[in-house]
């Protein structure tokens, strides 16, 4: 589907200090899991801090059913405060589904997201059959996000104070043995680049600050093993790990 | 029709070069773009001799209605573009205007003659603001280098040669005037205006260091920078800069520019360019007085 459409809200649901915003979009494309979509409130995008926002901010979706789509939203900046003020019956521009999202694996699907970035594993655990899924939080008020997730997969909880699971970071949940394991990974620059550097089989969904979301603009690349760049959002945002050269840190 | 240096157009709205990719935009949106296709000309990023891998990032900043951006012109080149771009681009239902950078006169008319040989292409159009290696200005900003390069481009192509401009310079009408004694056959602005963004740290943001600002925030100046180009040449005008809506289109046609480019409003709205050739339609036909 070309171009953007005015999608209404139908859901909003807090998590934490997160957000969950849900829109109904009858018309668009159904996604797959680990693409995205760009977002802009139809009324009042401008005017927050600094006159911003002015460009539309891309968000993988969390889920999608029955012609609604959900999104997760940290309040990170103009962009996502904004975001996180609308209710059922507002308006948001959705352009999308966008990019390259998760691709299927023969090996143990191991899935590894860290704060605002479970999103895109969530869509993914929906399709999978009680994967093993590991997430991190900076906290047990963070950690409540984990709730997104639908069926009853296994969840294993890491946090950086210690107030809920495991004291320290989500990749210290990792199996000993990941020989037969395929990991798929979102969450904060320096954690992806953790995971990178473990040399297994990975899927990483990037983020990046994006104009378009389309390949117009050039602006949202990250530089390839092979040198170069690829584009975040038509070339992922889910890279193969042995793709990068490294994660950005932003 | 527009009748634009002899190419029909369908309306007045295209692309400002490197602001839509639709090789990409195809892939992302499939072949409905092709059936809605948002501008009546198509305006190829700009291609250089060799390969370029751009800027490193980060490569752009969000301002108060508007945007930076430190892109660096990435692209495959000239065989690269010619090989792979041009038959993908061919497909378009409209003209192909190819966008070409070089730093000497030299590089630039090599560039030219390569897209005079190929039937696809409809117009060239020369990226100046590139930074001469010897002078250190854009071959852009200064008349007389100006003219001197547009001359030496001249004779590599009969397609349309349009010169697209670059704002920042003393006197972008000088500039304009010594392209159109050199022969181009149009020129084009204006082209972003360079700026900075300072990041947590007190140092340069962007990877490029400095960007090119475009969006609203610049259309006014375009509005002033084409009005005094309208009025020291005759040669047709490509007018851009913050276009948002027909109204903003309509008011760089009334100071003197003979098509549009929309750029930065494509990135909020991918057919932004189909929405402000209908409004601009609809603003030509149901208003006595366009500006009410």
């Amino acid at each position: 589907m070309f171009g953007r459409r005015a999608c209404t809200v139908v859901g909003r649901e807090t998590h934490g200090p997160y957000v969950v915003i849900e829109v109904h979009d009858p018309d668009g494309p159904a996604p797959a899991p680990g693409q995205f979509h760009m977002l802009a409130a139809v009324e009042r995008w401008g005017g927050g801090e600094g006159e911003r926002p002015f460009l539309p901010r891309a968000f993988s979706v969390l889920r999608a059913r029955d012609g609604r789509l959900s999104f997760l939203f940290d309040d990170v900046g103009p962009g996502t405060n904004r975001l996180m003020e609308l209710d059922r019956e507002d308006e948001v521009w959705v352009t999308g589904p966008l990019g390259e999202g998760w691709r299927p694996t023969d090996r143990r699907p191991v899935l590894i997201g860290g704060g605002v970035g479970i999103a895109p594993l969530v869509a993914l655990a929906d399709t999978l059959d009680a994967p093993e899924v590991l997430l991190g939080f900076r906290d047990a008020h963070h950690a409540e996000a984990a709730a997104t997730l639908g069926s009853d997969p296994n969840v294993a909880l890491a946090t950086d104070d210690g107030s809920a699971g495991h004291h320290g970071l989500v990749t210290d949940l990792l199996p000993e043995d990941l020989s037969d394991v395929e990991l798929f990974a979102c969450g904060p620059p320096a954690m992806l680049e953790a995971i990178r550097q473990l040399d297994v089989p990975a899927q990483l969904a990037l983020e990046s600050g994006m104009a378009c979301g389309f390949g117009a603009c050039f602006g949202c690349v990250t530089p390839l093993a092979e040198g170069g760049y690829a584009r975040v959002c038509v070339d992922g945002p889910v890279f193969a790990a042995a793709e990068l050269a490294e994660v950005p840190a932003h | 029709m527009i009748d634009f240096c002899g190419i029909q157009l369908e309306h007045e709205i295209v692309n400002g070069s490197g602001t839509f990719d639709a090789i990409a935009a195809r892939r992302a949106f499939g072949d409905e773009l092709l059936a809605a296709f948002p501008f009546s000309a198509f305006v190829s990023k700009t291609i250089t001799l060799a390969p370029r891998a751009g800027n490193p990032p980060p490569r752009l900043w969000e301002t108060a209605g508007g945007m930076i951006n430190s892109i660096g012109l990435p692209n495959k080149g000239l065989a690269g573009y010619l090989e792979h771009d041009l038959p993908a681009l061919a497909e378009l239902p409209v003209p192909l205007i190819t966008n070409v950078m070089g730093s000497t006169g030299e590089e630039l008319a090599e560039l030219a003659a390569a897209c005079d040989a190929r039937a696809e292409i409809a117009a060239v159009e020369l990226n100046v603001s590139c930074p001469n290696v010897a002078t250190g200005l854009d071959i852009g900003a200064v008349p007389a280098e100006l003219e001197r390069v547009v001359a030496r481009v001249r004779p590599a192509t009969a397609k349309p040669l349009i010169v697209k401009l670059t704002p920042n310079t003393a006197d972008v009408a000088a500039c304009a005037q010594a392209a159109e004694a050199a022969g181009a056959d149009a020129v084009s602005l204006i082209n972003t205006l360079r700026a900075m963004a300072l990041g947590p740290d007190g140092g340069p943001w962007l990877g490029g260091r400095t960007g090119g600002l475009s969006g609203p925030a610049i259309r006014n100046v375009a509005l002033a920078q084409v009005a005094a180009v309208a009025a020291r040449v005759s040669v047709p005008i490509v007018g851009m800069g913050g276009v948002q809506t027909g109204a903003h289109a309509f008011e760089l046609l009334r100071a003197g520019a003979t098509l549009v480019a929309v750029g930065t409003e494509t990135f909020r709205d991918p057919a932004a360019g189909s929405r402000i050739a209908r409004e601009l339609r609809e603003k030509a036909a149901n208003s006595a007085n366009p500006f009410a």
